[in-house]
């Protein structure tokens, strides 16, 4: 299983700070799990509308969209960093 | 080794006593430069509230604060963020860079803040007296900050 980790206005949005799911059928990357969130409509649709807007880490470390992903792998969804 | 020290926590810290922890037994430290983070005030604020990504966090600050003590040949460091809900005139965050010269302290104190900012996963929500809340938006004077750097491993 995948686990997802939604943070800041993204879990605000989704009320939910995580889930799991199986690897959806045929995705490879992390943008091929975006078009499975996508897919789901409601206000998954619109935070994935937004590429731009947010930032990726698989497994802990900061990803690009086209990082490969595997099963039980964490993938973690978040707005840029505000610290310090 | 340089003596590293990562905490991610709620508690206030002790500027003083964490000085005193990072040169401890350490002779060869000329100085430590410091950087105390403070909840600014204005246009209402009442507080902030701070979230991080655990394990994540930690592991970035390790690397941002390895990389200042090669960088700079730092004695030691210590970097404290602090998280949940803080009100205005509160400590957020301490970076605490000792070294055997002064600029060397220096300078990793202000490439470890322009790393922290930018690169760390912690988030800030603004809480405003109207009782409106607002998620920090990125600044792109912070990125360009950091960008003066060059790679964290240069």
């Amino acid at each position: 299983m995948l686990r997802i980790l939604y943070f800041a206005w993204l879990r605000d949005r989704l009320g939910r700070s995580g889930e799991t799911l199986p690897l959806p059928q045929g995705a490879h990357c992390v943008q091929d799990l975006i078009t499975a969130l996508r897919a789901r409509g409601g206000e998954y649709a619109a935070i994935f509308a937004r590429p731009e807007l947010i930032r990726v880490a698989v497994n802990q470390s900061f990803a690009t969209i086209a990082a490969p992903i595997a099963a039980h792998d964490e993938i973690a969804f978040f707005p840029p960093v505000t610290g310090g | 080794m340089p003596r590293v020290t990562i905490r991610v926590q709620a508690e206030v810290f002790d500027s003083a006593h964490e000085t005193a922890l990072l040169l401890r037994g350490h002779e060869d430290v000329g100085g430590v430069a410091a950087f105390t983070g403070i909840v600014r005030g204005g246009g209402g604020l009442v507080a902030l509230e701070l979230e991080h990504y655990p394990g994540m966090t930690e592991s970035m600050m390790r690397r941002i604060a390895e990389s200042a003590c090669t960088r700079f040949g730092l004695v030691g460091c210590t970097v404290i963020h602090r998280v949940g809900r803080l009100a205005v005139g509160m400590p957020i965050v301490l970076v605490l860079c000792a070294s055997a010269h002064r600029s060397a302290a220096q300078e990793a104190t202000a490439f470890m803040m322009d790393w922290l900012k930018t690169s760390a996963p912690f988030w800030k929500r603004e809480e405003f007296a109207s009782g409106h809340s607002a998620w920090v938006e990125p600044r792109a004077q912070d990125e360009a900050a950091k960008a003066r750097w060059g790679s964290l491993t240069d």
